[in-house]
């Protein structure tokens, strides 16, 4: 039930902020739509209070589902001057949480992985108990760094959770053009560890695949490569027109695996929620976006010295 | 005082460091049982054992990845490129990434690592194994970039970057390694990133130079002595940030710049130096910024005869003094 209503409340900020976009107000966002069961079922399965999370450009649900505010998001997509991740240095959901551990540096697909294996790493050598996810696309699968940083974590045998999430478009290439096999999972077995396709939009499937995942982690055991099923259900960006190089009937198809209304129908189906309270919990998520673009929009953008900050220790600071 | 080699004073200011600060990991090919192809972590393996020194996979862009992520969670690494010249598959993960961690999370993560670089050529190294490769991280916002040539500034400056709470890309001169000996007290010390020395005191001409081409400039300052040429040699020890203020104080004194080094001289070190010259010794100079460095080739040629004629020398930048002198 929560996890459901951060997927409904990733959802309407992730529409608010294509709005935003075609308002003129937001330059560029990444949507989640679609990933959404998919990400609240990993976090779910982790422990934010000690874990590591690599993320990519979209995670918007991820970042609700670890703690983060819709106002901290929206000043990340609005560039304010208290946008958390990187004070609106980066492009949205760039930058690193100064409460959860949860970073992702850079728009250059694939660096994660390595930085993921390190994180690992320290931890292991540590000998602390904490479990490292790293998110990643399909598109991030044909890079030397993936492969790099599998094979290192398979050395090792690092606390690290390989998570790709697979809408089976790099942008506009689709799979078959990025890969000659039919399920990426089928990799890991070449590094040494367990690697499972699962059903995206079965909150429940993808939990379970974490729960082990992050067990054999905690255990020492190593790492686990979990691929996930989604559709990606808007364009890849803002500025991209999946119309270009998606079949209508791709995109026709593609709605009926729309995570929100499947988990929704679920949900009613067994009886754990009824109409009425679903329409609830629309209401409130919309209106909790409304709340939160109204007190982000009023908010300022950071002045520009403050651009010298933060380059090396020390740099930029009045003295 | 105990006399020392680069190479030497790189493995003591390592150890020692080491045994100071369990956070510090070493990790690079072959630099377990091995040693390290220089030797520069001989022995260490036995001391510090396998999680503190990892031989890791032959992939250096996964070596400083590594490094990195193990920065941001508490760890200070040190990621060893075997060659110069195979940091290339790394540099995202320097360039593009840990040189923006601190900027690009507004402070929230910092990437205390060390990445140390063997370089340089004269060493019948060929084109991959005697690359300067140093222009690329000098440009980068968000590096250190030190340059040591003699032991006693290899301690230092590997000290200082050992405790940098931000990445430093330390460059070792490989044909100084053995070649360049020096007293290097035993006790700690440090140097600061950012400043140059000037090694020889003269009144004629200003010699600015870093590494290799820091001997054969004394070398070839005491050759012109002979002609009556007093020349000043200006170490930069630190190519970022460049000490401008030494360099400026020096040529201002003087009135003449040799610039020289081992990299190709086009959009280089010595093009920054020239260019901090220019527009700040202006009324001083009494004759045309110099640069010597070798020809625009692809560094350098295997064959014995072509890297003679490619590398600069103590007789070329001699010539290039006595020419400078007469102007």
């Amino acid at each position: 039930m929560e996890l459901y209503e951060t997927m409904v409340l990733s959802r309407y900020l992730d529409q608010r902020v294509w709005l935003l976009n075609r308002q003129g107000k937001a330059a560029i966002a990444a949507s989640a739509q679609g990933h959404e069961a998919t990400q609240v079922a990993c976090i779910e399965a982790t422990d934010p209070s000690k874990d590591h999370y690599l993320i990519y450009y979209r995670q918007f649900t991820a970042m609700l589902a670890l703690g983060t505010e819709p106002e901290e998001l929206l000043r990340g997509f609005l560039a304010k001057a208290d946008d958390p991740m990187s004070a609106a240095r980066q492009f949205p959901l760039h930058g690193a949480h100064p409460r959860v551990d949860l970073f992702n540096f850079s728009n250059v697909i694939a660096t994660q992985l390595p930085q993921a294996a390190g994180v690992a790493l320290a931890d292991k050598l540590n000998k602390r108990d904490a479990v490292t996810v790293v998110f990643f696309g399909d598109g991030a699968s044909s890079q030397g760094d993936t492969h790099e940083a599998m094979n290192f974590a398979a050395v090792h045998k690092l606390p690290v959770i390989f998570f790709c999430e697979n809408n089976r478009y790099a942008i506009s290439v689709p799979m078959e053009k990025q890969m000659g096999i039919e399920s990426l999972s089928s990799r890991a077995a070449a590094y040494g560890f367990p690697g499972v396709q699962i059903d995206g939009t079965d909150v429940s499937a993808v939990h379970e695949a974490m729960t082990a995942a992050v067990e054999r982690a905690r255990n020492g055991e190593g790492p686990t490569l979990i691929e996930v099923m989604v559709e990606r259900l808007l364009p890849h960006t803002t500025d991209d027109d999946h119309t270009r190089y998606r079949s209508s009937e791709d995109i026709e198809q593609m709605n009926d695996r729309d995570p929100v209304k499947i988990m929704s129908e679920k949900l009613i189906e067994h009886g754990l929620i009824s109409k009425e309270q679903d329409e609830a919990i629309h209401a409130s998520a919309q209106q909790r976006v409304n709340q939160a673009t109204d007190a982000v929009e009023a908010e300022p953008y950071p002045e520009a010295d403050l651009m010298y900050l933060h380059v090396t220790e020390g740099s930029g600071e009045v003295k | 005082m105990p006399e020392l080699s680069v190479i030497e004073a790189v493995r003591e200011t390592m150890r020692s460091e080491m045994r100071r600060d369990s956070s510090i990991i070493l990790m690079g090919e072959d630099v377990g049982h091995r040693g390290g192809v220089f030797l520069a972590s001989d022995g260490f393996v036995d001391e510090f054992g396998e999680d503190r020194v990892i031989d890791t996979p032959l992939a250096e862009s996964s070596i400083c990845g590594v490094a990195l992520g193990a920065a941001v969670n508490g760890m200070r690494p040190i990621a060893e490129i075997q060659f110069a010249d195979f940091v290339w598959p790394a540099i995202n993960q320097l360039v593009g990434e840990a040189a923006r961690v601190r900027y690009g999370t507004n402070g929230v993560k910092t990437a205390p690592m060390t990445v140390r670089v063997p370089y340089g050529g004269g060493v019948r190294g060929g084109l991959y194994h005697s690359q300067s490769i140093e222009v690329l991280f000098a440009h980068t916002p968000g590096l250190s970039v030190v340059a040591p040539a003699t032991p006693y500034d290899a301690k230092g400056l590997l000290t200082t970057a050992l405790r940098s709470n931000d990445p430093v890309i330390v460059l070792e001169h490989k044909r100084t390694y053995r070649l360049a000996k020096g007293e290097v007290p035993e006790e700690e010390y440090s140097i600061p990133i950012g400043q140059a020395e000037v090694k020889r005191e003269g009144s004629d001409i200003s010699l600015v130079t870093y590494g290799l081409m820091l001997h054969y400039s004394l070398q070839a300052a005491e050759m012109a002595v002979g002609q009556g040429i007093d020349v000043e040699v200006v170490d930069l020890r630190t190519l970022r940030p460049i000490d401008a203020k030494t360099i400026i104080e020096s040529v201002s004194k003087t009135g003449k710049a040799l610039i020289v080094q081992e990299d190709t001289t086009a959009i280089s070190v010595s093009s920054e130096v020239a260019a901090i010259i220019g527009e700040n010794c202006f009324f001083d100079l009494d004759g045309p910024i110099t640069r010597l460095g070798p020809p625009e080739i692809p560094p350098m040629p295997f064959s014995p005869v072509q890297e003679a004629a490619f590398m600069p020398s103590p007789e070329k930048i001699f010539d290039a003094i006595v020419r400078l002198a007469a102007i």
